[in-house]
């Protein structure tokens, strides 16, 4: 379902950041890649996102190129296709739960009632009026996944979902992270520091140098 | 669907986040809209019922002739009658008619009854049921019913006029049913006026209807040929524009002052839009990556401000409306101006208009919005997601280019001349200098700062307050634009008052060099002196000299008010002493010398040296122009010519005012008794120059109290802008603030950091304000009004005001830091250092 081809990337500075990254995710796969601070992860992810456009390689998501997309067209299938959860939660703090999980469902014209649902699974369910600034650091992050995945895409991208919990709410978070992907189906790759967080996936990978290889 | 929703959420979600925020940039539209709605309203309505009362006058006449002087001779009336293609001519003198005790006058005009009844049925007269022949009675007049109210009189009582240096009584034989409303007219029969004027054999026009099937212009192009210009012929259409230009200066420069508080107001508007956008950067940049194109969040942020516009320029037309009615209740039409004397308006809700200001509300808020969209759509979301990222989103400010470019082509804009006789290159340059020097503060206040923070210092809060402002110059500019285009406005008005103030003060003491001023009559063409009654003043005891003076009207174009005609003894050698001459150029002596105010030269080219032509008693009299003097009184053109040329080329021996010189001993009190004595004395007007002067800068200052008022306005709007950045700031610094006090920075020193930033930030939003103030009031000085209202003046700063206003400003900028501070920090620490943005 995404496959990545050769991908190299130097920023402005003349500093090579990745170099010949290359790999085929399954549909419905879970991996988990590991490397060290700087290496590039959230750079890797950036790409594949089509929030920033490699040097050289290409990004085959369901067979068509991000990286050759237009902003315009890169956005609309960032819209329906991928779900994003992030180190620092990013949730819009003056709307309540239950519109900040409806937002992916707003923006594809898609009907809302999955949004209540979507936070019942994760636990929140019956706190949708209540606003981000009224939940704890484990919270916002359940109210995070639960938008990466409340419009069913086919990919979710999570750069350290745990990397601001502490060990027993990181381990229920990828518990719910788990369990949401296996229930809709999704791929997805997660960015941690943890091995008990990268234990979760199906396969671990590390970026180094030299590209994106298997543990 | 979707969108639309999403749209309703966020712009919800940030409105109840901060209400004041978008109360704010909601009134400051509001206030602007409104002051320029109201403006509109008033001027038009006054405007309306000038030109009503105008038209009510001309009546059913297609065509109007009219002399170059107040009256001409009526023997021109039989030609004019059975000229081929005239159906109808009604012969009328046009009287303004000095009141004794009043210090305006009442206009008369005096009808042919008979002719009148068809062609201006407004100015026929009811007579009393049992005395129908009162309309041709010689001691009757018809007053309006404002014209009764003023007189305090009523249907069979006496009024009293002046006629020459006498008093006549007339009778009141009944009312003008078909007067507007506060229109101050009275009728009477045309020969009785004639008489009982000392007018006979003259009219002021004659009104003419032409037989159908004549073409109008055809008609009026040979009957002007034909009159060679010694007397003009008039459409009711130049009579609209003759009025319309009378005030025309006046009501723009209002306008523009109405603009200046909008302008302001789309300041206020783009710097919350912006620092609110650069507060939710990363809020936008999760939006970009959650699937939302650049294209639909521009289309967010715009209706963000499209929404605050729409809402204040809706309730700017409603307060506006309001604010005219009042002001209109209050005030009178013409704001203290002094140019709809007596004309009662009445409001009327003018549709177009609104919606321009509607429009021009809703422009200035998208416009203060698209700025700061347009960098939200463009930033990369990856990069502002990450906190911190805020002075990147302003980095752009900073170059200094394009600021430069706008202030260079308004420098380049004042040098060009008017257009259609309205300084509008110079308003425009103005505008692009305020624009410009605003777009320079980022960089300057930089540059300054930087500058500071290299002054060593043990002292951590000032470290950190110079650290902030040098390294995040941006966003303390937006905070200081407000301040910025407020403080210059007003010292440029400032300026421009003071320096008009002063230089009018100056020449009144120069053209008023008399011991003692007699007049006539305070207003009026009635009142006048004979040659006798002038031999006897000139010969009371203790009267060294007198200077005596004929004054008139000439008309010189038709489109145009008409000019002030001034005869008095002047010497050739030594005109400087009688009049401020700002030129002046030698004639030869067999020439006739005139001399004439600074608006000639630019409404009519009497270039100093020029022989130029004036319509004098139906001939074209050829004279010199010998000087340019400088004239506060009359903004439409002012001629003086030595008395003894005046009475030989009119025949017109009267006189209206006179200067008096004493000998020494005697004081003006013992000359004005002695005066007071003479058979006519006691209906004469005295004063001293002290006197006059001081009444004249009283009507100066009264016709500026609405620029003041409206210079208030801007500074409070300006202020708001200081209250509204300053929360917004200190809102997005939230987190910094509550780390700080973490690691155990008190309550107060938090205050006393914002107070200090406010205070430098608004000092130096002062200074620079000052520098574009004074080059602004360069251009209201030395362009703008010498194009509008022919006025030079030398530049006089009022630093005592200045300062005092700037002190104030000062203490209300750090005031509203502190209150802002306080509500921003009343929140919790803890919940400070959470909240992720
Ligand atoms: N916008 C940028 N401009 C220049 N260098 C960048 C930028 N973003 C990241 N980098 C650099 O690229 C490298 C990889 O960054 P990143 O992908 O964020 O690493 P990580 O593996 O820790 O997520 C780092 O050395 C970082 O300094
Ligand atoms: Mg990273």
């Amino acid at each position: 379902m995404l496959e990545l081809r050769h991908l190299t990337k130097s920023y402005a500075n003349g500093r090579r950041v990745l170099n010949d990254v290359s790999y085929s995710l399954a549909a419905g796969e879970f991996v988990a890649v590991m490397g060290d601070s700087g290496v590039g992860k959230s750079t890797l992810l950036n790409l594949i996102a089509g929030l920033d456009a490699p040097d050289a390689g290409a990004i085959m998501v369901d067979g068509v190129d991000i990286a050759a997309l237009d902003d315009n067209a890169a956005t609309r299938l960032r819209r329906a296709r991928m779900g994003f959860v992030f180190q620092a939660f990013h949730v819009l703090p003056h709307l309540n739960l239950q519109q900040n999980v409806a937002l992916p469902l707003l923006l594809n014209g898609a009907d809302l009632s999955r949004a209540g649902s979507m936070l019942e699974a994760v636990g929140l369910g019956g706190r949708g009026a209540d606003f981000p600034h009224q939940l704890s650091g484990g919270e916002l992050q359940r109210v995070a996944i639960a938008r990466a995945l409340v419009h069913r895409p086919a990919l979710v991208l999570a750069d350290e979902p745990t990397g601001n919990l502490d060990p027993d709410t990181a381990q229920q978070i990828l518990r719910v992270l788990r369990d949401e992907l296996r229930s809709t189906g999704a791929s997805a790759i997660m960015v941690t520091h943890s091995h008990a967080a990268a234990a979760t996936a199906d396969r671990v990978l590390i970026l180094s140098q030299t590209g994106l290889h298997a543990a | 669907m979707g969108w639309g929703k999403l749209n309703r959420w966020l712009v919800w979600g940030e409105w109840r986040a901060y209400p004041l925020r978008a109360l704010t940039a909601v009134l400051a539209i509001a206030l602007g809209v409104a002051l320029g709605f109201a403006i509109d309203l008033i001027n038009s309505a006054a405007y309306n019922e000038f030109s009503a009362a105008a038209r009510s006058l001309a009546g059913q006449a297609d065509l109007e002739v009219r002399g170059t002087q107040p009256t001409f001779d009526e023997r021109v009336y039989p030609m004019l009658a059975t000229r081929a293609g005239v159906a109808q001519a009604s012969p009328m003198l046009e009287l303004e008619a000095s009141v004794p005790g009043q210090t305006s006058a009442l206009k008369i005009i005096g009808v042919d009854v008979l002719r009148a009844a068809s062609m201006t049925p407004d100015l026929v007269g009811v007579a009393a049921a049992d005395k129908p022949f009162d309309t041709l009675a010689d001691d009757a007049i018809f007053l309006s019913p404002a014209a009764m109210a003023w007189l305090n009189t009523r249907v069979g009582q006496q009024i009293q006029l002046r006629a020459g240096s006498r008093v006549v009584s007339l009778r009141v034989a009944g009312g003008l049913v078909r007067a507007r409303t506060g229109q101050r007219l009275g009728v009477m029969d045309i020969g009785a006026a004639q008489w009982r004027f000392n007018r006979v054999g003259q009219l002021s026009r004659v009104a003419l209807k032409l037989t159908e099937g004549v073409n109008l212009l055809a008609f009026k192009q040979a009957l002007a040929n034909d009159l060679q210009g010694r007397l003009q012929v008039l459409q009711s259409a130049d009579e609209t524009s003759r009025s319309a230009s009378l005030s025309r200066a006046y009501r723009v420069n209002l306008n523009v002052l109405a603009l200046v508080a909008l302008f302001t107001g789309a300041f206020l508007v783009f710097s919350t839009q912006a620092l609110s956008v650069i507060r939710r950067r990363s809020q936008f940049a999760l939006l970009r990556v959650m699937g939302v194109t650049r294209a639909q969040l521009l289309r967010q942020v715009a209706l963000e401000g499209g929404l605050l516009g729409a809402l204040g320029a809706a309730l700017g037309i409603a307060g506006g409306y309001a604010l005219a009615a009042t002001a209109l209740r209050f005030f009178g039409a013409d704001l203290g101006g002094g140019y709809f004397p007596g004309v009662q308006p009445t409001l009327q809700f003018a549709p177009i208009s609104a919606g321009v200001f509607f429009a021009l509300g809703l422009a200035v808020a998208l416009l203060g919005s698209a700025v700061p969209a347009w960098e939200a759509a463009r930033a990369p979301a990856a990069q502002a997601l990450k906190s911190g990222s805020e002075e990147t989103a302003l980095n752009r400010l900073a170059t200094p280019w394009p600021a430069l470019g706008l202030m260079a082509i308004g420098g380049v804009l004042t040098l060009a001349p008017p257009i259609g006789n309205l300084p509008i290159p110079g308003y425009i340059a103005v505008a692009l200098l305020l624009i410009g020097g605003i777009a320079l503060m980022p960089r300057l206040v930089g540059l300054v700062f930087q500058a500071l923070q290299g002054v060593p210092t043990r002292r951590p809060l000032v470290m950190l307050v110079l650290s902030r402002l040098a390294n995040a110059p941006g966003q303390a500019a937006i905070a200081l634009g407000g301040v910025l285009a407020s403080f210059s406005l007003m010292v440029a008005m400032a300026i421009m008052v003071a320096s008009f103030r002063v230089s009018v003060d100056d020449w009144l003491a120069q053209v008023l060099p008399a011991d003692v001023y007699i007049r006539s009559a305070a207003s009026g063409n009635t009142a006048a002196l004979a040659l006798a009654e002038q031999a006897q003043i000139a010969g009371t005891p203790g009267i060294a000299r007198v200077d005596f003076l004929r004054l008139s009207q000439l008309n010189l174009d038709p489109a145009r008010p008409a000019v002030a005609l001034i005869a008095r003894n002047v010497d050739v050698s030594t005109a400087e002493r009688v009049l401020p001459l700002v030129q002046a150029v030698a004639v030869p002596a067999d020439r006739v010398p005139i001399w004439v105010s600074e608006a000639m030269v630019d409404l009519y080219g009497f270039t100093p040296g020029k022989t130029v032509r004036l319509p004098l008693v139906g001939q074209w009299r050829a004279v010199v122009v010998a000087g340019v003097w400088r004239d506060y009184a009359r903004q439409f053109g002012a001629i003086q010519m030595r008395l003894g040329d005046y009475r030989r080329l009119t025949g017109d021996t009267a006189v209206n005012d006179a200067g008096l010189w004493l000998h020494a001993g005697t004081t003006p009190a013992q000359a004005i008794a002695r005066l007071k004595a003479l058979p006519f004395g006691a209906a004469l007007e005295y004063a001293e120059p002290g006197e006059i002067r001081a009444v004249s800068l009283k009507i100066f200052d009264r016709s500026f109290a609405v620029t003041y008022l409206l210079e208030a306005v801007a500074i409070v709007i300006g202020l708001f802008g200081v209250a509204a950045t300053f929360s917004a700031q200190i809102l997005a610094r939230a987190k910094a603030f509550g780390m700080l006090r973490h690691i155990g920075v008190t309550r107060r020193q938090v205050l006393a950091i914002l107070a200090a930033e406010g205070g430098l930030l608004t000092l130096m939003g002062m200074a620079v304000g000052f520098v574009l103030g004074w080059v602004i009031s360069l251009i209201l000085v030395f362009v703008v009004n010498p194009q509008s209202f022919h006025w030079r003046m030398q530049l006089h700063v009022p630093w005592g005001l200045l300062a005092t206003v700037a002190a104030a400003l000062l203490l209300a900028a750090v005031l509203t830091a502190l209150i802002a501070g306080r509500s921003a920090l009343s929140g919790s620490v803890v919940r400070a250092v959470k909240e992720d943005w």
